[in-house]
């Protein structure tokens, strides 16, 4: 999925709060954890980051509340101004940007849909989901065929002319989702855009949501609480705790070689099976020209494999990618130690 | 102050504090001790003239350097005629004024044939209008409102009156929107702008009015520039407070979304502070209707001056009647504006043809022409202008009335024993007293109860504010505006707080009691003067009176929200441990309610301060009653020493009760 050139590529970034962060990161001497920050009279939003997300890439942030999620992410679009370390957004230093060339940027390549939604209180649908384009200088009418399209894309049509106040927070949150697509960005922000919603509506918005990603394709990050939610969207997942993050890597590679005891911990009660798939199971072995028979899926999940892992009374199995290039063998006890948690 | 952040040393630092008082109060009672022994030096008991420096010469001829050298005589003067341009033409338009000096023949012709607009036709398009912000009760509020004003054929005086306020307002609106964006935007702006305002609104209104007129004119003119000067605070800080309020969601996504800063502040911050823009709307309004009626004592015509003159001839039918017309605009001016702070827009479903869309205006329009139209014909003459025989005015008989009521015998009796009692046993043996305690004296115990109040900084400016009154040269007569102010709002505490506490018994009594008092707020001061001058005629005990009635507004209104304002769980604590209701009262409901209703207190003076200055056309021998006589010439400095010596007495008492009040809600954990 990932190409060479990074869109967004973070290296060493610094978020801190308090009276004078600058000075303060210039003269910290090294390896200062978290509280020992906060005791120095400084919060660490964002402690020490480098990140780099591919163009059409899904990358999910989590972490618990007050881990800095938020606060990287406005980093990356500069809400924030950061206190050290560089970030570049299809190779350009966001931080050395003029005012205007900023504005610019946002209009053109950036969207971005906020935990408590952001809609302007004193303008109908139409005209929130517009609006990044009449700050554009569009003209009104293009401009309202566009905000249309987009206002059907996410499910709100016949609601254009509603004010936010007569929406539920669902409908909001779409409203949301739509202004930030309106200007059809390249890189798409979305913080927690689904946490207000309740479980059956959440499920049905993130279907929707992979359905217009699947459509649009675009770069994303996402940041969310829930894992499952995470790990039906995610290319990669990042764990952030105390501004830093703990691991960045697949799903797979997360639950499986979790990078740190508090990774381990947070996936902890995820069902791997659902998580883990075929290939990350495979090991090229001796076995592996041994194994003959059928060969498993290297992508689909254990889960999803779960009846013929069963059936199949071969200790061994081989495993090919798509293109039908053998990967290895996985061994069937692994398999099933997995599905159905390990004995003892 | 750095002693008092610490809560261990807070109890010492308060017995410090009373400490310090004390040994200012013995000193000042030494000072009396030997002045009434007669040993005190002359020069101790008042300042000898020859130490007044002669601030008010030396500000005339700074004011005339400024004024005549630096030319800025004609930059007022210039401003001055673009206003009288905007006020004939509002004038021409709502009462026929006939006067355009500045107009060319065409437009002249234009303006001739609209104005004035027949009273019908405003009438019917303010009930549309009333009815679009707030229904059928705004409708019949806002349309009864005007039909009662003309049917009491007082038309043109009130038009007068609003054709002033119609250009004040605006302008004062833009002002304060615009000073409010700056003091918001940059630091230096703001504190700049905190100390003058918060001169400005104690400043009395005389001082405005003064320089109103030697800079700009007599008349409407100098009347819309002390108007427009007195209502930008309100404004200025209603903006700076919206635009801090908005929330940091809506401004991210302004700025995700692309907006440069000026499409930041048009689209974004200004719609969002859209409410607390429009409760400053509706202070300007109120303000500028309150100044323009007082704008009489600078020879503007309208409702005001009316009033101002029927009182002094002591006609109160016409007075009561005048005073009923400047309520009722009051009232209605207040809640349209209100109900438009409220009202939200609606959406409409999609092929909704225009003219349903737009049914109200088009209804209010069309009302508008058609009664424009239909007064036009003989027959209907009464809808144009309701004239001098046909108006339902019963000043006479009220007059009568009234005069045969206040005749009663047992009535006169008690007002008659009521002025005795006043001013015989109280007033004027208060008032001598005060005068005959030494200046230095009187300082220490301001100061003395400034620093057992606010500590330090209020003590600090106590001292030096009424330092500066006393070298002023104008001690007595500030002596006898404290005076009237200190036994005014000590009778209005002694009625407004039981009726207060009496209210917040009972709920529905209580919001009863806060709607009146929201009302009562909206009245221009001026309408107080006509009950006091009813009962008591004119004199000390009238204004006593006046600034009695005027301050028990807020003192009542502050009672009942602090005594509200106490935690549930704190009562029914003070009920589980047995209290009853008296003990509940004094012990756990006053304590926690004082903060607030030492907020309504100090209100309560600085309306009092407003008032007695007011009052002073009846005759009093306070400040006031100076700063009028200023009015009638050129005596800019000494207007000014004036008007600076009422404020800083009402800024002594403001910061010492304030920082206390926030001091002790810090203290009970209130927040
Ligand atoms: N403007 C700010 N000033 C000071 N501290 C801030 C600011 N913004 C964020 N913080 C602090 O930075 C830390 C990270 O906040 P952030 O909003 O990024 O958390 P989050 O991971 O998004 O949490 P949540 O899941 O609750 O949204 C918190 O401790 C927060 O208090
Ligand atoms: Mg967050």
């Amino acid at each position: 999925m990932t190409e060479a050139a990074p869109v967004i590529s973070a290296k060493n970034v610094w978020k801190l709060f308090g009276p004078n962060p600058k000075s303060y990161l210039g003269s910290m001497e090294p390896n200062r954890s978290f509280e020992d920050i906060r005791k120095d009279g400084y919060i660490a939003g964002v402690k020490d980051v480098s990140i780099d997300v591919g163009r059409g890439e899904m990358l999910v942030i989590m972490g618990l509340s007050g881990s800095g999620k938020s606060t990287l992410v406005r980093c990356f679009c500069r809400l924030h101004e950061i206190t050290g370390g560089t970030i570049e957004v299809e190779g350009q230093d966001i931080m050395s940007l003029g005012q205007k060339e900023l504005i610019d940027l946002r209009r053109r390549k950036m969207g971005m849909v906020f935990q408590s939604f952001g809609l302007l209180p004193h303008r109908t649908v139409l005209e929130n989901v517009a609006f990044p384009l009449e700050m554009r200088g569009q003209e009104r009418h293009t401009r309202r065929e566009r905000a249309l399209e987009v206002i059907e894309l996410v499910g709100l049509a016949g609601r254009e002319d509603y004010f936010p106040r007569e929406l539920s927070g669902g409908q909001q949150q779409r409203v949301g989702i739509a202004r930030s697509l309106v200007i059809e960005p390249d890189i798409w922000f979305l913080d927690e855009p689904f946490s207000a919603l309740d479980p059956l509506i959440r499920r049905e918005m993130q279907d929707e949501f992979l359905r217009l990603q699947g459509i649009l394709g675009k770069t994303v990050v996402f940041i969310t609480h829930d894992f499952d939610e995470a790990l039906r969207l995610a290319d990669r997942i990042a764990i952030m705790k105390d501004g830093a993050v703990e691991q960045c890597a697949t799903p797979g590679e997360i639950v499986m070689n979790p990078a740190t005891e508090y990774v381990q911990k947070f996936t902890e009660d995820i069902d791997k099976a659902r998580v883990v798939t075929v290939g990350a199971l495979a090991r090229a072995s001796a076995h592996t020209a041994a194994a003959d028979g059928n060969a498993l899926d290297s992508e689909a999940t254990i889960q999803g494999l779960a009846r013929q892992l069963i059936n199949d009374t071969r200790a061994f199995m081989p495993v090919q990618d798509k293109g039908g290039a053998l990967l290895g063998t996985i061994k069937r006890q692994d398999a099933l130690d997995l599905l159905l948690g390990a004995e003892g | 102050m750095v002693a008092q952040a610490d809560p261990s040393n807070a109890a010492l630092s308060r017995l410090s504090s009373l400490h310090f008082s004390v040994v200012l109060l013995v000193v000042s009672a030494l000072l009396m001790i030997a002045h009434s022994m007669g040993v005190l030096p002359a020069w101790l008991v008042r300042l000898p003239e020859a130490v007044i420096p002669p601030t008010a010469e030396v500000l005339d001829v700074v004011f005339a350097f400024v004024q005549n050298d630096l030319g800025l005589i004609h930059v007022t003067r210039s401003i001055a005629a673009g206003l009288e341009y905007l006020l004939d033409a509002t004038g021409n338009i709502l009462y026929g004024k006939n006067r355009f000096p500045y107009l060319n023949r065409v437009s002249f012709l234009f303006i001739e044939s609209l104005g004035p607009i027949p009273w019908s036709a405003v009438a019917a398009g303010m009930a549309v209008l009333g009815f679009w912000l707030g229904g059928w009760r705004m409708a019949i509020l806002a349309g009864g409102t005007f039909v009662w004003t003309a049917m009491i054929g007082q038309w043109d005086i009130a038009m007068q009156t609003m054709s002033v306020l119609i250009v004040a307002a605006p302008i004062a609106f833009l002002i304060g929107l615009m000073l409010g964006i700056a003091a918001w935007q940059w630091r230096w702006v703001d504190n700049a702008i905190k100390p003058i305002l918060s001169v400005l609104q104690t400043l009395p209104f005389f001082t405005y009015l003064l320089p109103a007129v030697i800079f700009f004119k007599v008349g409407p003119t100098a009347a819309a520039v002390a108007t427009i000067i007195y209502a930008i605070p309100p404004m200025i800080l209603m903006t700076t407070l919206g635009l801090q309020k908005v929330s940091p969601d809506i401004v991210e996504a302004g700025k995700m979304s692309g907006c440069t800063r000026w499409q930041m502040l048009t689209r974004v911050y200004i719609p969002a502070a859209r409410t607390e823009i429009l409760v400053g709307v509706n202070q300007v309004i109120m303000l500028c209707l309150a100044m323009v009626v007082l704008t009489a004592f600078i020879g503007m015509p309208g409702l005001g001056a009316k009033l101002l003159a029927m009182m002094n001839s002591f006609k109160l039918g016409r007075s009561f009647e005048i005073g009923v017309t400047i309520v009722l605009l009051a009232i209605t001016l207040d809640r349209l504006s209100k109900a438009w702070v409220v009202k939200q827009p609606k959406h409409w479903e999609r092929e909704t043809p225009w003219w349903e869309r737009h049914f109200l205006l088009l209804l209010g329009l069309g009302a508008f022409a058609a009664f424009y139209i239909i007064s036009q014909f003989q027959t209907f003459e009464i809808l144009n202008e309701v004239g001098r025989k046909q108006s339902w005015s019963k000043g006479r008989e009220i007059d009568r009335w009234i005069k045969g009521v206040l005749e009663i015998d047992s009535i006169q009796a008690v007002t008659g024993w009521l002025r005795w009692f006043l001013n015989v046993k109280v007033l004027i043996p208060f008032r001598n007293a005060l005068l005959w305690v030494p200046t230095p004296a009187l300082i220490m115990m301001v100061v003395a109860l400034a620093y057992w109040l606010g500590g330090r900084k209020p003590a600090i400016y106590a001292a030096v504010f009424f330092g500066i009154v006393a070298l002023s040269g104008w001690w007595d007569r500030s002596v006898i505006t404290l005076y009237t102010v200190i036994s005014a709002v000590t009778i209005s505490m002694l009625l407004g707080i039981p009726m207060g506490i009496m209210a917040s018994g009972n709920k529905r009594l209580a919001n009863w009691v806060l709607l009146t008092c929201d009302s009562a707020q909206t009245f221009p001061s001026f309408i107080y003067l006509i009950p006091a001058i009813m009962l008591f005629g004119v004199n000390d005990v009238a204004v006593v009176f006046s600034i009695v009635i005027f301050t028990m507004v807020p003192l009542t209104r502050y009672t009942i929200e602090g005594l509200r304002a106490v935690p549930l769980e704190m009562t029914e604590a003070a009920d589980m441990s047995g209290a009853n209701a008296l003990q509940k009262l004094v012990s756990v409901r006053l304590p926690l309610a004082l903060p607030t209703m030492a907020v309504g207190f100090n209100q309560a003076i600085m309306f009092a301060f407003f008032m007695v200055i007011i009052a002073a056309f009846i005759g009093t021998q306070d400040l006031g009653q100076e700063l009028q006589r200023t009015l009638a010439g050129t005596d800019l400095g000494k207007n000014i020493v004036l008007g600076i010596n009422v404020s800083l007495m009402a800024l002594t008492f403001d910061m010492a009760i304030l920082e206390w009040a926030k001091r002790r809600k810090k203290a009970l954990g209130l927040g």
